[in-house]
């Protein structure tokens, strides 16, 4: 193991981090919700009634355009390199919905709110998506 | 109204937050997950920020007797460590590091990079809609 000092953001990171737990916090202060986004998504399709498919759909908006927005204002375009393409993209993509409707959790339910709120089941749901993509990153890049 | 006002500002300081720390990058989050090769320890970071404002908020706002503008606070009320947790956060796992993708980075980015993230939202939710069903089926 090396540590890529080239790329570490720690700045960025931690302030990017924080704003990520303050969206979290005022989800809960104000309409009392956990901001898991697979949830959010998830409970798009269900029998939900319709105001409260409204809420989670305000929610996304903002979600899909605080980023563009953002690149507008900063005239700093966001930086994408993609990892997967062809077969791979599409079977992440798949696995991703189906493990986090299944774990009912993705990196920010268990990750930032479920942690945040001490809950052992979120403890160990970040402990196993976190060892099977350490995992599944170490198969695909050095084996 | 105001209530949906609220929940796209939330959304979209969400969504900035993800763009600030990296998370909309796939190559910055699996240099993350790289702990084998080049290590790129950042996310920890964004990780750590998010826990410490939230656990330390939580512990005021949960002393409110209801949310701002809401009846009342819905936390998850599933306490039991079962095999639909760990087999369903594995899988997760295995997805998140073959693309450097979760949920929200994907809707975050969504329509950032032309249309190349449509196809990825489409699998997920088939991948959602999937899970759904498989659960219903075993009844839990």
């Amino acid at each position: 193991m090396t540590i890529a000092w080239a790329s570490f953001t720690p700045l960025s990171a931690f302030l990017g981090g924080c704003l990520i737990g303050l969206a979290a916090l005022l989800l809960m202060a104000f309409q009392g919700r956990v901001m898991g986004i697979s949830g959010i998504l998830g409970g798009l399709f269900g029998a939900a009634s319709s105001g409260d498919r409204t809420w989670r759909l305000a929610f996304l908006l903002g979600v899909v355009g605080g980023p563009i927005a953002w690149q507008a204002v900063t005239k700093a375009p966001i930086v994408w390199q993609a990892v997967a393409t062809g077969p791979q993209f599409y079977i992440a993509a798949f696995l991703v919905g189906l493990g986090t409707a299944i774990g009912s959790g993705c990196t920010s339910g268990h990750g930032i709110c479920g942690l945040a709120r001490f809950s052992p089941r979120s403890f160990v749901a970040v402990m196993a998506f976190m060892t099977s993509a350490v995992a599944t990153v170490a198969i695909v890049n050095h084996i | 109204m105001t209530r949906l006002i609220t929940a796209v500002v939330i959304g979209a300081i969400f969504g900035i937050g993800l763009a600030i720390a990296g998370m909309l990058n796939p190559s910055k989050v699996v240099g993350f997950l790289d702990i084998f090769g080049d290590w790129d320890p950042s996310l920890a970071l964004v990780m750590g920020g998010g826990v410490l404002v939230n656990a330390i908020g939580l512990r005021f706002v949960l002393k409110r007797k209801t949310p701002i503008q809401s009846a009342k606070f819905l936390l998850p009320t599933a306490s039991r460590i079962d095999k639909p947790l760990v087999l369903g956060s594995v899988i997760f796992g295995i997805g998140w590091g073959l693309a450097g993708l979760c949920p929200g980075p994907v809707v975050a980015s969504l329509l950032l990079n032309g249309t190349a993230m449509l196809p990825f939202f489409g699998m997920l939710i088939a991948g959602l809609l999937a899970g759904r069903i498989i659960m219903r089926r075993v009844g839990a």
